[in-house]
């Protein structure tokens, strides 16, 4: 079987920092990686490789610089890397990027065989939409099954897949046919350590890399901004909050006195709060 | 399990400035090189001031400052004896270092490792990160002939194998070529990075646009410990840190933080970085036990560069240039005995050793050797002669209507009272001996 995933290359959240006087983020030297729901569904896909047989194509858009991630998906154990960069792509919004996948998504049937299951993660950390995913499904015509904890399994011949899906307030059973779409829930699976033989043959791998012309896209209007109907119109860091957490001490352990204390400080603090319950508690 | 069936012409173990020297230097000239790093990306890891020297990395690319990601370029080194309350400095500031190709930078190691790395990829270097060298593969005979990773597969064999895994030394150590690092020959040093909008640091330094400064202290801030503190300016932060030997500190029981704490609150630090928002605090290890604690660095297949060789001159604050021109010399004896078709035994690879004698470093190291026990067994030098300066230098500026003649006795005495005539001149011969 062909599995194709789509990975982005995001700003290492972790170590990203605010210019403490502008206010922007400093991107500069900000190392990046591989969105990290992405590689529950790059581990996903490799499993079910693993276990079917078949190839792994990882998919990015994005800058040059993009192919590193490329690489390091190889070096867990994909089979294919495929970069889609062009500046035309620049300041794509999720409309514009599903748009510009899908095609790159096609063109890659075309030339390896059309994928039974495509899989993204549940979402970016950079943009955090969960747009894209369910946007490819949408323009490819494939069965979407989001927010997916577990494959229980995959019947190539009867081209149906069956998979746990969280939701509100359970977990859902469901079946559909193929080719399919997934977005992987975070957790859903331990994302492998390639071998010294994978991470050597990433580093090394003849990526391909298509600008859009060789993706086979044609209508420039849907790519890039022109593509894009969103705008940001400000970035701007979320006001400080002038309380800060308060410490709570309290005498004895048992939950009796934890009580008093915890009841003790918050009518020091909010003198108000005492007297209106004490006003409402005399009706009793 | 994949097995590796090729055999490279060198693996460097570390992506410091030793091994990126080192990896660049051999594939630079064509050799199929593979470099391991165990960081999740080249400098992750890695922890300096940081100061560099342009020297050091101009020997190995030259046009490094076209895109290197510098960010000032040094014109005032101020160097401080401090007692709790003062300090008594000396600054040299000249116009002649805002150059065209300045001599010293101040830089960010995150950033400027990766470019450094991406140096080596383009000349042709295989890199592979958060890939850790647990041990060093030997033949029956007890040459190395590659390493095993903490990755499935392997081993990974090569002609030689130059580790470059910094002051730890472990892949060494754990293959019995080197002992475990003594509490007496290492400093751990502690750092900062405090941000401040650029128009406050040139305000505050006196600068202009790329130009920066420096501030080595020492004296009572290490608490009785050997050890100095530093403040360096970068674009839009400073780095500000101080370190100690690791046994004085496991000695004295004082937390390194502890120690940043009080050197930050100095009144001379303080204002400096009044007002800055800290974001972030590293501690790292620096091997200082001079030449004398160094390790065997060459033997049958491998070879040793930068701090895991111990290649630090303490006095002079130098590091980084020792382990990029050690990196670089062990590179080009490599590049120099495949070119001559000769193995990388012992016998030949003592060719490294001599180059590293007939340049700075090794003499450097040579001349500093006896340093690190004269300051271990006299103390007095960075407690005592700081406040002895303080005192004099408050006693002859104070106007208080003492004669000049009355200030100067009073000078006199107090030093001798302090460290006496015999403990000076001891002082000044043992100084003297030890620099000489």
């Amino acid at each position: 079987m062909h599995i194709v995933v789509c990975i982005k290359q995001v700003p290492d959240s972790a170590q990203i920092r605010v210019h403490p006087v502008t206010n922007t983020i400093m991107r500069q030297g900000v190392p990046t990686i591989i969105n990290p729901y992405d590689l529950f569904a790059l581990e996903e896909a490799l499993r079910l490789r693993d276990r079917l047989g078949g190839t792994v194509t990882v998919l990015t858009m994005g800058p040059p610089m993009a192919e590193d991630s490329l690489r390091k998906a190889l070096g867990i154990g994909a089979d294919r890397g495929v970069l889609l960069t062009d500046r035309f792509f620049a300041g794509s919004d999720t409309l514009a990027t599903s748009f510009a996948l899908s095609q790159a998504i096609l063109k890659i049937g075309e030339t390896w065989g059309v994928p039974e299951v495509v899989f993204t993660g549940k979402q970016t950390i950079d943009g955090d939409t969960a747009q894209v995913g369910p946007g490819i499904a949408r323009r490819l015509g494939l069965q979407q099954l989001t927010y997916v904890s577990a494959i229980s399994e995959v019947d190539l011949a009867g081209k149906s897949i069956t998979v746990s899906r969280r939701a509100e307030g359970g977990v859902q059973e469901l079946k559909t046919a193929l080719p399919a779409l997934i977005t992987m829930l975070e957790g859903s699976n331990e994302v492998r350590r390639g071998s010294i033989g994978d991470v050597l043959r990433g580093a090394r791998a003849e990526l391909v890399t298509w600008n859009a012309a060789a993706a086979g896209i044609t209508e420039m209007g849907n790519c890039g901004l022109r593509g894009s109907p969103t705008v940001v119109k400000r970035v701007f860091a979320p006001k400080a909050r002038a309380t800060k957490a308060v410490p709570i001490e309290t005498r004895e352990r048992d939950a009796e006195t934890i009580a008093e204390d915890i009841i003790a400080q918050l009518y020091a603090t909010q003198p108000a709060l005492e007297a209106e319950l004490l006003r409402t508690a005399a009706g009793y | 399990m994949a097995t590796v069936q090729e055999r490279f012409d060198a693996i460097v173990v570390g992506a410091g400035p030793a091994g990126n020297a080192a990896a660049y230097t051999m594939a630079k000239a064509g050799l199929k090189v593979l470099q391991l790093e165990r960081g999740e990306y080249p400098g992750s890891k890695n922890v300096q001031g940081a100061i560099l020297y342009a020297d050091a990395l101009e020997k190995i690319i030259p046009d490094f400052r076209e895109d290197a990601p510098l960010e000032r370029h040094v014109i005032e080194q101020r160097i401080w004896m401090m007692d709790d309350s003062s300090h008594t400095g000396m600054h040299y500031r000249s116009e002649d270092f805002n150059e065209e190709k300045p001599n010293r930078y101040t830089i960010i190691r995150a950033q400027f490792d990766r470019w450094f790395s991406s140096q080596v990829r383009e000349a042709g270097g295989i890199v592979l990160c958060e890939t850790t060298v647990t041990e060093l593969v030997k033949d029956t005979k007890g040459n190395v002939i590659g390493v095993l990773t903490d990755r499935h597969g392997g081993p990974l064999l090569a002609d030689v194998v130059v580790m470059a895994e910094g002051v730890n030394g472990l892949v060494g150590q754990r293959s019995g070529l080197r002992d475990e690092l003594k509490p007496d020959n290492v400093a751990l040093a502690v750092k900062e990075m405090h941000f401040l909008p650029q128009e406050v640091i040139e305000s505050r330094f006196n600068l202009k646009g790329d130009a920066g400064v420096v501030i080595e202290a020492m004296g009572t801030i290490t608490k009785g410990m050997t050890g100095t503190g530093f403040l360096y300016t970068n674009k839009e932060s400073v780095s500000i840190g101080i370190g100690c030997i690791v046994s004085d500190m496991s000695k004295s029981g004082i937390k390194p933080y502890n120690l940043l704490d009080s050197f930050k609150s100095h009144p001379s630090i303080a204002p400096l970085i009044a007002g800055s928002e800290v974001k972030e605090y590293v501690a790292h290890l620096i091997p200082e036990g001079g030449f004398r604690a160094m390790p065997e660095i060459y033997g049958n297949g491998w070879i040793v560069a930068g701090d895991a060789a111990h290649l630090v001159n303490a006095v002079h604050r130098e590091g980084s240039n020792l382990a990029m021109t050690s990196g670089r010399l062990a590179g080009e004896t490599i590049v120099w005995l495949k070119r001559r078709r000769e193995p990388c035994t012992s016998v030949n690879l003592a060719e490294y050793k001599k180059r590293l004698e007939d340049s700075f470093v090794l003499k450097d190291m040579r001349k500093y050797q006896k340093i690190p026990a004269l300051l271990h067994g006299n103390r007095q030098l960075l407690d005592l002669y700081p406040r002895m300066m303080s005192g004099i230098a408050q006693t002859w500026l104070r106007v208080d209507g003492k004669a000049k003649t009355a200030k100067e006795s009073e000078i006199f005495k107090s030093v001798r009272k302090q460290r006496g005539l015999a403990g000076l001149v001891a002082d000044g011969l043992r100084f003297a001996r030890a620099w000489r």
